[in-house]
């Protein structure tokens, strides 16, 4: 603990990570301090471990999923730079932030977060989300509220209605115009305090 | 030379003696009779002024800067979005991709709710900041509780290490003796009464022993409790439940009425001071097998109750320490035995010594070191009125009633979480109901059109 200029000089990179994610150098100093807490034995990096210790987590119907999206390149270790990085997903989209020419999209944009959503639906990474992993989504949201039928009929209709080249999987392209209409930044950001 | 020895020897002895009176006269006598100086407010009093004054020297040294106070906020880093799963689901579909059967269908967007509130999780989350001490907004003079290193200027440093000083030089050595005092002091007396004859006598002088040695020992901290509604105070054949911030509460409660104890048998020291104490009048102490037949538990409660001679039960339903900003999820036990329960709420006052413990960071020796070179502990007891199991309610639902009226006396937020997950995992329950919810928002929706 200490201000956030001590803080801040734990981070390695913490320039070069304000820039890419467009987090506030007192917004990565708190996250610092999360990421520090929640690295109960600190190791230095967190494992998904760690992430399933937290309670609230462990409620929702899709933890492993989102637990799966921070470990997405299969390694057991994140670090804080990746996990600040996934974060910052979630920031609320900048409308005043001028966009140069040939630059990368920044990470909270509405493709990314789009991507982000993606991911938690293509579990085999094919770019393409199948009818069995669609139902698979559904059966972890839903269980056992309703029966396989319903699941599967729910299914069925959701990929009539967004398979556009009947391949009967969803490309990124058909889950992108799916949700042309959705206001995206508000459903996929989390709000920051200052 | 001579001389100057014996001048020395002389000057040490007076001096020694002048403490040992000074000791005797403002703090062990008025514990024994159970009077207060006020000389302890007086210094709570002091004491707030001279924080005060510390936390705006070190905002006028920010601004000075030009830098930002680490302002630590209670409410965490981000705002948590409040709308229920039912709110989110509806607007969606109000400006969603337009299914044009209406109602409620399962939309590719829904996963967004729970994608997000499953990262807000990660970056915040309720319980695992009741496990880490609370987080003040000023400064009260102990490094331990300070965020704000780069903005002490001198006259703050002075005043710090005066404070250093005057802690550990003169207050610490203080309260270990007084410590010494009050708990040698309760080993001995107990013992002593112990041979009595059970009856109204020794009941009598074992309730006079015992309040004074918690006085002292109230004093060996330099606790400042402040007792409201002291006419709901437990009464024989009742248990009395409060929430447990820590191990101190049990002389805070103890130091204002006699409780019969309750809990594990332990070795060593703490094992000297239970049989001591068991020998006066009964507290109900278990073996460490006896602790998992839950039955047995019962029995032996039910079995003290049952008798009204025998002082009221003390017992902490939480099962853990919590961090005194909230109150968690009771342990039914206690409550299914059927007899009156008097609630009492405790709150610690945070300026002045965090009184909490945090058993996986510090250990007990560490923690009492800690506790004694505070500069006070200030608390709050409120008794409640007694309440009682009513036919409609089971054990679960009591203990919520129960849990809800001291979180509002106290002050503290009113959590449905189990303290017992500082270490364990989730209930399976609580996942079902956030199936269920969300496919009602879907299942109800189908309905609705099938209707119509």
């Amino acid at each position: 603990m200490g201000s956030t200029s001590s803080t801040l000089s734990k981070i390695p990179n913490a320039d070069e990570l304000i820039q890419e994610t467009g987090f506030t150098s007192a917004h990565l100093a708190r996250l610092f301090e999360r990421f520090e807490a929640l690295d109960k034995d600190k190791k230095g990096y967190l494992s998904p471990q760690d992430f399933e210790a937290i309670k609230e987590l462990a409620l929702n119907p899709i933890c492993d999923r989102i637990i799966g999206a921070f470990f997405s390149s299969g390694q057991e270790m994140l670090d804080f730079s990746s996990f600040v990085r996934i974060l910052a997903h979630f920031r609320p989209i900048d409308n005043n932030r001028t966009k140069e020419p040939n630059s990368p999209d920044p990470i909270n944009s509405r493709i990314n977060k789009l991507k982000f959503a993606f991911q938690l639906y293509d579990q085999d990474k094919d770019g393409k989300i199948s009818r069995n992993e669609l139902l698979q989504v559904l059966r972890a949201m839903l269980e056992k509220q309703v029966t396989e039928e319903q699941l599967e009929s729910i299914a069925d209709r959701t990929i009539q209605e967004a398979d556009l080249d009947r391949d009967d999987a969803i490309s990124f392209e058909e889950f992108r115009k799916s949700l042309e209409k959705v206001n995206i930044d508000h459903k996929m950001s989390i709000r920051f305090l200052r | 030379m001579f001389l100057f020895d014996n001048l020395l020897c002389m000057l040490l002895g007076i001096s020694f003696t002048v403490w040992f009176t000074l000791l005797l006269v403002f703090i062990i006598v008025p514990a024994v009779f159970g009077v207060s100086f006020g000389i302890r407010r007086l210094y709570m009093n002091t004491l707030l002024k001279i924080f005060e004054w510390a936390t705006l020297r070190m905002e006028r040294g920010a601004k000075e800067k030009n830098q930002q106070l680490y302002k630590p906020y209670s409410n965490g880093i981000i705002a948590k979005e409040l709308a229920s799963l039912e709110q989110e689901m509806q607007e969606m579909r109000r400006s969603g991709s337009g299914s044009a059967l209406g109602g409620a269908e399962f939309e590719m967007s829904d996963i967004f709710h729970f994608c997000r509130r499953g990262v807000e999780s990660i970056v915040d989350d309720e319980v695992t900041k009741r496990f880490t001490a609370e987080e003040l907004e000023s400064w009260n003079l102990l490094t331990r509780s300070n965020y704000n290193f780069n903005h002490i200027s001198t006259r703050l440093t002075v005043l710090w290490g005066l404070g250093v000083l005057i802690r550990y030089g003169i207050l610490l050595p203080l309260r270990v003796t007084l410590a010494f005092t009050g708990v040698g002091l309760l080993v001995f007396l107990t013992s002593l009464i112990g041979l009595l004859p059970n009856g109204g006598m020794k009941s009598f002088l074992s309730e006079k022993a015992h309040l004074m040695c918690y006085r002292i020992c109230v004093r060996a901290l330099t606790a400042i409790i402040t007792y409201h509604d002291s006419e709901n105070k437990p009464k024989n054949g009742g248990i009395c439940v409060a929430n447990h911030t820590s191990p101190i509460d049990v002389i805070i409660l103890s130091s204002d009425g006699c409780y019969a104890m309750v809990g594990q048998v332990h070795g060593g020291l703490m094992g000297v001071i239970q049989r001591a104490m068991v020998k006066a009048c009964p507290h109900i102490w278990f073996e460490r097998s006896e602790v998992k037949d839950r039955h047995l538990v019962a029995k032996r409660l039910s079995d003290h109750v049952a008798d009204k001679t025998k002082l009221p039960i003390l017992i902490f339903p939480e099962g853990t320490c919590i961090n005194n900003t909230s109150v968690m999820m009771f342990k039914k036990g206690s409550f299914e035995i059927g007899c009156t329960v008097y609630p009492v709420a405790i709150k610690y006052d945070p300026r002045f010594g965090d009184a909490f413990w945090n058993s996986s960071k510090f250990g007990m020796v560490n923690y009492l070191l800690h506790m004694m070179s505070s500069w006070a502990i200030v608390c709050s007891v409120w008794y409640l009125p007694p309440m009682s199991r009513e036919e409609s309610e089971d054990a679960v639902q009591f203990a919520n009633r129960v849990k809800a009226a001291i979180a509002r006396k106290g002050g503290l937020a009113d959590l449905l979480w189990d303290g017992g997950l500082k270490r364990d995992k989730v209930k399976e329950v609580f996942k079902e109901e956030q199936q269920k919810l969300y496919s009602k928002v879907l299942v109800g929706g189908a309905e609705d059109r099938s209707r119509s």
